[in-house]
């Protein structure tokens, strides 16, 4: 489950952010490794959120620091 | 001491061709680059016809620029990218490094995209980027960053005379010292069933759709309106001392400027051309030159009954008895109307007539209007003569703006 939803966000980080879809790993910081800024992660999380049918409020994704952490929130909530 | 000004580099994509050498070839050779256009929505519009970019923009961009661009900011990257390639990407301090880029109208496609988002998704699926691509300096800010300029960022909106603006605020910035480097020019991509039933609704544009490469048609009796084009012109302008020192090649010389307004009528022209001949003057005055050191003019020439009328009262206004010794054209036959992009693509024209000493000819010119006393070149390029000569390039906008530069052989 946790891998089909880190494929399907690095397929949208790259759609986005031009960032390859083999840098994108659990670990990774959306900020300080794979260069995110803040409109692109506005757009990342529309597609997320369009995506598994989830909703992400503004106060959630300042905590989504990692991939790994955008993983675990949407297969909590979707 | 006002600084020399120079041109360096030259870019464009047009609906003729994808970089300059390609459109330059086609103008050259009389090609028209307006096609129906290829979209359902043309049916209840009574213009179908337009000049879409010959080369799509989003398909020369990155992925992430184009998702992130609005069409017109596209189109003035790829301009931008052929012009500083070619003038070598100048090593400038950055703090010395301008860019002027102007439109006319904006990222209204991508408004109109977000507005049917608006609609359809609601507002939570508005693009984060839907403002930088929708703000009228937007275009120039996108050429800003690709460049790195730090003396000022700017776009000039003047309508249809806003590159040719963008293109005397630049120089301006290296006369008066704020830089040693300037990209500048215009853009306009907004080929969208809101603008061509704008204009429309003006009775500006031709109908002559089913005969669309013989539609734009300046000076020749059978026209019957501007037909829209889209696309983008950029030019860099160094001074002329900073191009020696780096051992740049010199494509031509930016002569001068003269800008004023008609305080006529928000979108007719002056009957008389008062305000496009005082335009004219003052450019040539502002060069140093006199009157009849001008040998071709890359006319305004939209194709419309009026101001084509008007702009051939104001050249003859202006140059009086010299107007018979200068060999006019009409690139718009070919290109279409790019709005704000016109006055770049045409100063880039012009630049590139003076280096070559050849006029491109006036497409469909076939039956001249007698009210137009002017020499227009048709059927063929036109020679210049050699040694050092000058230019004009008129652009005229909606608001009554009128905007003349004058370039100068290298």
């Amino acid at each position: 489950m946790s891998q089909e939803i880190l494929d399907g966000l690095a397929v949208i980080v790259n759609e986005v952010a031009g960032v390859p879809v083999e840098d994108v790993q659990s670990d990774k910081s959306f900020v300080d490794d794979l260069d995110i800024d803040s409109l692109s992660m506005v757009e990342v999380v529309m597609a997320a959120e369009d995506k598994w049918g989830v909703k992400i409020p503004d106060s959630e994704v300042k905590n989504l620091k990692t991939v790994g952490d955008a993983v675990a929130y949407i297969a909590a909530n979707q | 001491m006002s600084r020399e000004v120079v041109i360096t580099g030259l870019g464009m994509t047009t609906p003729v061709g994808g970089d300059v050498a390609s459109t330059w070839q086609a103008v050259l050779a009389g090609t028209s680059g307006i096609r129906r256009i290829d979209a359902p929505w043309v049916a209840d519009q009574p213009a179908k016809i337009a000049g879409i970019m010959a080369v799509d923009p989003g398909e020369v961009v990155e992925r992430v620029e184009a998702r992130r661009l609005d069409r017109g900011q596209q189109a003035a990257l790829v301009a931008t990218r052929e012009a500083w390639a070619q003038a070598g990407a100048p090593e400038v301090d950055p703090t010395r490094l301008g860019a002027v880029i102007s439109t006319g109208m904006g990222g209204l496609l991508s408004l109109m995209d977000a507005y049917d988002t608006l609609l359809d998704r609601g507002p939570s699926r508005i693009s984060p980027h839907m403002v930088t691509q929708i703000m009228p300096n937007g275009p120039a800010a996108v050429v800003g960053l690709e460049v790195g300029a730090r003396a000022g960022v700017h776009g000039q909106v003047s309508a249809c005379a806003s590159g040719a603006e963008a293109v005397s605020y630049a120089a301006r910035m290296i006369q008066g010292g704020r830089a040693d480097v300037v990209v500048c020019g215009g853009t306009e991509a907004v080929i969208h069933p809101i603008t061509m039933a704008g204009f429309a609704a003006m009775r500006a544009l031709s109908t002559r759709n089913d005969d669309p490469t013989a539609a734009s048609r300046p000076y020749d009796l059978g026209r019957d309106g501007f037909v829209m084009g889209e696309g983008a012109g950029v030019l860099v302008l160094e001074s002329a001392e900073f191009a020696a020192a780096r051992g740049a090649t010199i494509l031509g010389i930016y002569g001068g400027a003269g800008l004023t307004s008609d305080g006529h009528h928000i979108a007719q022209p002056d009957p008389e051309g008062l305000g496009a001949a005082r335009a004219i003057g003052f450019a040539i005055e502002d060069a140093g030159l006199s009157i009849d050191d001008i040998v071709h003019i890359n006319a305004h020439a939209t194709s419309t009954p009026q101001g084509d009328i008007a702009e051939s009262v104001a050249i003859r206004g202006a140059l009086g008895s010299h107007t018979d010794n200068v060999v006019v054209t009409g690139t718009k036959s070919m290109t279409g109307h790019l709005l704000g992009g016109a006055g770049a693509i045409e100063s880039i024209f012009t630049v590139l007539a003076l280096r070559d000493r050849l006029v491109p000819p006036t497409a469909n010119l076939v039956d001249k209007d007698p009210e137009i006393t002017l020499d227009v070149a048709a059927g063929a390029p036109r020679t210049l003569p050699a040694g050092d000569i000058a230019a004009l390039n008129n652009s005229f906008g909606f608001g009554g703006h009128d905007v003349a530069l004058v370039f100068r052989s290298a």
